[in-house]
């Protein structure tokens, strides 16, 4: 135990999510020593204590971080200048229409079955885990996930700018589970954002990889730990040298960060917001697991940059944070329709168990306080995914969706998160328990609204 | 077919005359009828001759009150954006002048939409060019109008109608008028029928007209009817009493009409949003749709949120009016779409006034009266609480007798 100065040892706040400002009196102090004997080893070693079991995960974030996962060697191809291939927008029809196209409805098709049948059973298992089962990651890459959003002329599978049909996957696979649906999202994502704004070299030096048969996780970094961050200004900077830049920050609720392979960084530049490719091996970065409320089985972790040196042909897009700011809107655009998932996974689990669960003589489900709850979940989701849908056919067809993705991603952190609330309360201590899952959709919906990139369509 | 939630390009040259028409003649007399209750907005005449103009030409889709009709035309499979849309599109922009004022507009009363919802042809074409009012709420029933007394009776070739009604919009003004009447109180809802009664028929008097927190310029009368005939073929839709279809034929008009509702609580709550984000411009506050809102000044947080439920609404409304364009079944869509509109304009037209100070809560702006104006839009037609129940028991699968 090293020895801290130690007055300032005996002051409580600073830690332990005490505020500065609190003091202690001498019941506080004793208190304090107690705690401080209940926390010691000495029980354990005596067996005074039942070991309490321990995910792995939890023991590396009580204290080291580690490097991040060694890279693939990702072999540098085409003009390093020449703008990357892109998909046309959609062509608009001018009329209100919310019927998905053939081939968007056999994909929500394919990922529904996926979602109903692989992710929600693993659901529960990966949250406590903070991890992924390989199986689900493997029929995940199975179904292609990860090239959804790739031109065909790129190995992909769309004809046009895919953000209304990624919008649709992303709201399926959330009703299967949030924060697997993340962590199968994650590397499509990057190369989602390679295929939007890559060089010709860029794309063809690490798309093949994720159209290929062993598709490296990857991830998308814009978050930092910072009160009121605002995505726009990252504290994460990037400095010139003479050919390239120098990264140095902080990433925080980064999916799969231990094992991505290639990470997508916001950083400032030149007072400008701006996107890097970043190979994990690149010397400088640190991975820490960082787990959250909820969003656990992404493996969130936090991604130090600490003096990294990437080339001039790292930086991804725009310099001016026209592509940057493009990035941030398509991310809240994925997160809103993981919220209207989560949301309606709500709706379908509470509706059957209301009418069963009786109380009084009677289902529940024949009270107005439970029925109009269920109404007002009814109500507001389908606004949640009115909004969300609005705001990606305008992204699919090129249109600036600014504005819309604005007012769907307010409604989806606040309507969802009430109704993430409503879910457990209307199953009361059954919903506070691990033995429904309406809990885990009460953490996750708290991710809407504060989380930036992870994911994006 | 391509998901596409953005204004219907067909209508927005309709939309945009409405929005002219709105600002151009219905703002200028708005404050001029909300003090002056009760007296007739002779403005409106030539407003609805050019209406009637428009809708001839075809240049109107036939929107309006009773573009809610369902004509049976053979469906070919493709999306269609046709007069339901064109419909709650106009009225929004109308309310965004004037709710009072389009609830006053001749022959856009809500009893057109019954006669268009649930007429025979025949019928439709004898009460072509009516003004009709509607006649539900009696002092006893308000939202359970499956409990209303007003009788109506077989006498020959004519129905005797017997009761009185109150809150009927227009009810002075309108030339006609729609009542719902019981043919037989034990036999429950499936005996309840609407009628149409032209005004000065023998027995039918408008005995008050009400004095009101909003919507001023709209007249809200009481009627008396007293051994009222009127002939037989003046009953809406089928005389027969069918326990199996019970409620529904009378309640369909519902299904067209409460997505209109929710347009003219969308239009009140777009001026009072628009306008408060011009003041709050003036004051240096201006809302970046990228920055979190919490790393905004309150007022900005504030103003997305309304902005975002006051959206959500709209999409809703869009939505069952597309549903009804398309001829799907909209009772759960419709329901909800007044249910968010209902809701949000109180919110949004109250927060206006409270963002504004007391300048918004002062008579020289609109904003409080549109704050007025507001809350009926959350009563009549179903108010929110029935809105809830008929969500609640689709979504639930459960019948009124278990739901109550």
């Amino acid at each position: 135990m090293s020895l801290l100065p130690p007055l300032a040892k005996l002051r409580p706040g600073g830690r332990h999510g005490v505020a500065t400002t609190e003091t202690r009196d001498p019941i506080g102090y004793l208190v304090a020593g107690l705690s401080k004997l209940a926390q010691a080893d000495v029980l354990d070693r005596l067996g005074l204590r039942k070991q309490a079991e321990q995910a792995v995960f939890t023991v590396t974030r009580s204290g080291f971080s580690t490097v991040t996962a060694a890279s693939r060697t990702f072999m540098r191809s085409g003009t390093k200048d020449a703008a990357g291939v892109r998909a046309p927008a959609v062509r608009r029809s001018g009329q209100f229409d919310l019927t998905p196209s053939e081939d968007e409805q056999m994909l929500v098709d394919v990922v529904t079955e996926f979602a109903t049948e692989v992710v929600r059973p693993a659901a529960h298992d990966a949250d406590a885990a903070c991890a992924a089962p390989q199986e689900v990651l493997e029929a995940g890459l199975e179904i292609g996930l990860p090239i959804l959003g790739l031109p065909e002329d790129l190995g992909g599978v769309s004809e046009e700018r895919s953000a209304m049909a990624g919008t649709l996957v992303a709201e399926a696979l959330g009703r299967g589970d949030m924060g697997l649906a993340v962590a199968t999202l994650a590397p499509g994502s990057v190369a989602t954002a390679i295929g939007l704004w890559g060089t010709e070299q860029q794309q063809q030096t690490y798309l093949p990889a994720f159209t290929g048969g062993d598709v490296p996780a990857a991830a998308l970094a814009l978050t930092e730990p910072h009160v009121l961050f605002d995505a726009l200004s990252p504290r994460t900077t990037a400095t010139r040298t003479a050919d390239g830049f120098v990264l140095d920050g902080v990433k925080s609720l980064v999916p799969r960060g231990a094992e991505a392979e290639l990470f997508v960084v916001g950083a400032e530049l030149d007072g400008q917001p701006a996107l890097f490719l970043v190979e994990s091996s690149t010397p400088g970065l640190s991975v820490e697991a960082d787990p959250a409320m909820g969003v656990r089985a992404a493996s969130l972790t936090t991604l130090r940059l600490d003096g990294v040196t990437v080339p001039a042909t790292a930086l991804l897009g725009a310099t001016d944070g026209s592509t940057y700011a493009e990035c941030v809107r398509l991310a809240r655009l994925a997160w809103c329709a993981l919220a209207v998932g989560t949301a309606q996974a709500v709706l379908d689990y509470v509706t059957p168990y209301v009418k069963e669960r009786e109380a009084f003589g009677e289902p529940i489900a024949h009270r107005q306080s439970v029925a109009f709850m269920v109404a007002n979940i009814a109500i507001e989701l389908q606004a949640m995914r009115l909004l969300t849908w609005k705001a990606a056919a305008r992204a699919a067809a090129g249109k600036n969706f600014a504005r819309e993705v604005a007012l769907a991603r307010e409604a989806c952190a606040h309507k969802g998160m009430q109704i993430g609330l409503d879910g457990v309360q209307l199953l009361g201590g059954h919903g506070f328990v691990k033995e429904h899952p309406v809990e885990r959709w009460y953490r996750d919906l708290r991710a809407i609204g504060l989380m930036e990139g992870a994911v994006l369509v | 077919m391509a998901i596409e939630l953005d204004d219907p390009r067909k209508f927005r040259t309709l939309a945009g005359q409405a929005h002219q028409v709105a600002m151009n003649m219905l703002r200028p007399i708005s404050r001029k009828y909300d003090r002056a209750e009760h007296e007739y907005p002779k403005e409106l005449d030539m407003l609805a001759a050019m209406i009637d103009g428009l809708s001839e030409s075809g240049a109107g889709e036939g929107a309006g009150a009773a573009g809610v009709r369902r004509d049976e035309k053979a469906d070919d499979g493709g999306n269609k954006n046709g007069a339901n849309l064109a419909s709650v599109m106009s009225i929004q922009e109308m309310c965004w002048g004037d709710v009072g004022l389009l609830l006053s507009m001749p022959r856009q009363g809500l009893g057109n939409s019954a006669i268009a919802s649930v007429a025979d042809e025949e019928q439709l074409k004898r009460f072509e060019g009516v003004w009709a009012g509607m006649a539900i709420t009696e002092p006893g029933t308000g939202s359970d109008s499956a409990n209303i007394r007003t009788t109506a009776v077989l006498d020959g070739d004519e129905y005797v109608l017997n009761g009185e009604k109150i809150y009927v919009t227009s009810g002075d003004r309108a030339d006609h008028v729609v009542v719902w009447a019981t043919l037989d109180r034990d036999l429950g809802r499936a005996a309840i029928k609407s009628f149409v009664v032209p005004k000065g028929t023998p027995g039918m008097r408008v005995d008050r007209l009400e004095h009101k927190l909003g919507i001023r310029a709209s007249d809200t009368a009481t009627i008396i009817f007293e051994d009222c005939r009127v002939p037989k073929e003046n009953l809406l839709g089928s005389a027969d009493v069918d326990p199996k279809q019970g409620f529904a034929g009378a309640m369909a008009t519902f299904d067209n009409t409460r997505p209109l509702v929710a347009a003219m609580a969308i239009g009140c709550a777009t001026a009072a949003l628009d306008l408060t984000r011009e003041l709050l411009a003036d004051a240096g506050v201006e809302v970046d749709y990228d920055r979190p809102a919490l790393a905004q000044s309150a007022a900005a947080a504030k103003f997305l949120q309304l902005e975002s439920d006051l959206e959500g609404a709209r999409l809703l409304m869009l939505q069952a009016a597309w549903m009804a364009d398309n001829r799907k079944p909209n009772s759960l869509e419709a329901s909800m779409s007044k249910a968010k509109a209902g809701r949000v304009g109180s919110d949004v037209t109250l927060s206006c006034v409270e963002l504004c100070g007391s300048v918004g809560y002062s008579e020289s702006e609109l904003l409080e009266k549109w704050a007025r104006d507001s809350k009926i839009l959350d009563i009549f037609e179903g108010t929110q609480q029935i809105q809830q129940l008929i969500v609640a028991r689709r979504v639930l699968g459960l019948s009124s007798a278990e739901l109550k």
